[in-house]
């Protein structure tokens, strides 16, 4: 079991190294959106591991929060790029 | 016995997360990395969730596990077309592969409205007498005149 845990968590660290080279190089701005809105959701799988690994089920209520605030943020910076008007990055 | 479905689960789920970043990374157009993460990091997300419901096996905490699974079953498609909606609006450059852009022809960039090209037809069709007086608009109705064509 805690191998795989270990597997479990090292490919999860790895989708998140790789998440955030598309949120450092993405060619616009929505891609930079998507990237934060995977890697929000990538820390809400990493935290479910987390509270298997160790045994403490009150990790659940962080996942549901993170999952709210990432949606708010992915709605939120969504107003904000239809509010800008067309835009050329 | 749940030792082995919990690890079936958890691997199966890691490997759709790291698969759902591989598209983003490989993927050529803002639509179709949101096309990978949205669905994919999802599946990943609820294995996880169902992982962790059956190693707590407590009511409360498979609630809750189930409670992260349909929120996130809930809020993915939303956030994914506002993000896709907003990178049209933002006028966000698709694949040069792309065969087919439907929305281009309909769509006023300016006052973001569209025209389904279709608003003179479906009054033939309910056989109704069209009156030119009653038509709504009078300064579009050439392109609508012209779309009608192209499309019939």
């Amino acid at each position: 079991m805690d191998i795989v845990i270990t597997i479990t968590l090292v490919m999860m660290a790895v989708s998140l190294c790789l998440a955030f080279i598309r949120l450092v190089m993405g060619p616009s701005l929505p891609d930079r959106v998507v990237a934060l809105e995977l890697l929000s959701t990538l820390i809400v799988g990493i935290i479910g591991v987390i509270a298997i690994a160790t045994d403490v089920a009150s990790f659940l209520d962080v996942t549901i929060v993170m999952a709210l605030m990432a949606f708010l943020a992915t709605i939120g910076f969504a107003r904000f790029l239809e509010r800008g008007g067309p835009r050329d990055d | 016995m749940i030792d082995v479905l919990k690890s079936i689960l958890m691997l199966t789920g890691a490997s759709f997360m790291l698969l759902a970043v591989v598209g983003l990374l490989r993927l050529p157009d803002l639509l179709t990395r949101l096309h990978a993460t949205t669905k994919a990091a999802t599946l990943g997300v609820a294995m996880v969730m169902v992982a962790v419901a059956l190693h707590f096996a407590q009511v409360a905490v498979v609630a809750r596990a189930f409670g992260v699974i349909l929120f996130l079953l809930m809020t993915a498609p939303v956030a994914a077309h506002v993000i896709g909606r907003a990178g049209y609006f933002v006028g966000s450059r698709l694949w040069n592969g792309t065969i087919k852009d439907e929305l281009r022809p309909h769509y006023d960039p300016i006052t973001h409205e569209l025209r389904s090209g279709l608003e003179g037809d479906e009054l033939v069709e309910g056989g109704m007498v069209i009156d030119p007086a009653q038509t709504q608009t009078t300064d579009s109705s050439d392109d609508e005149e012209t779309s009608s064509q192209q499309s019939g």
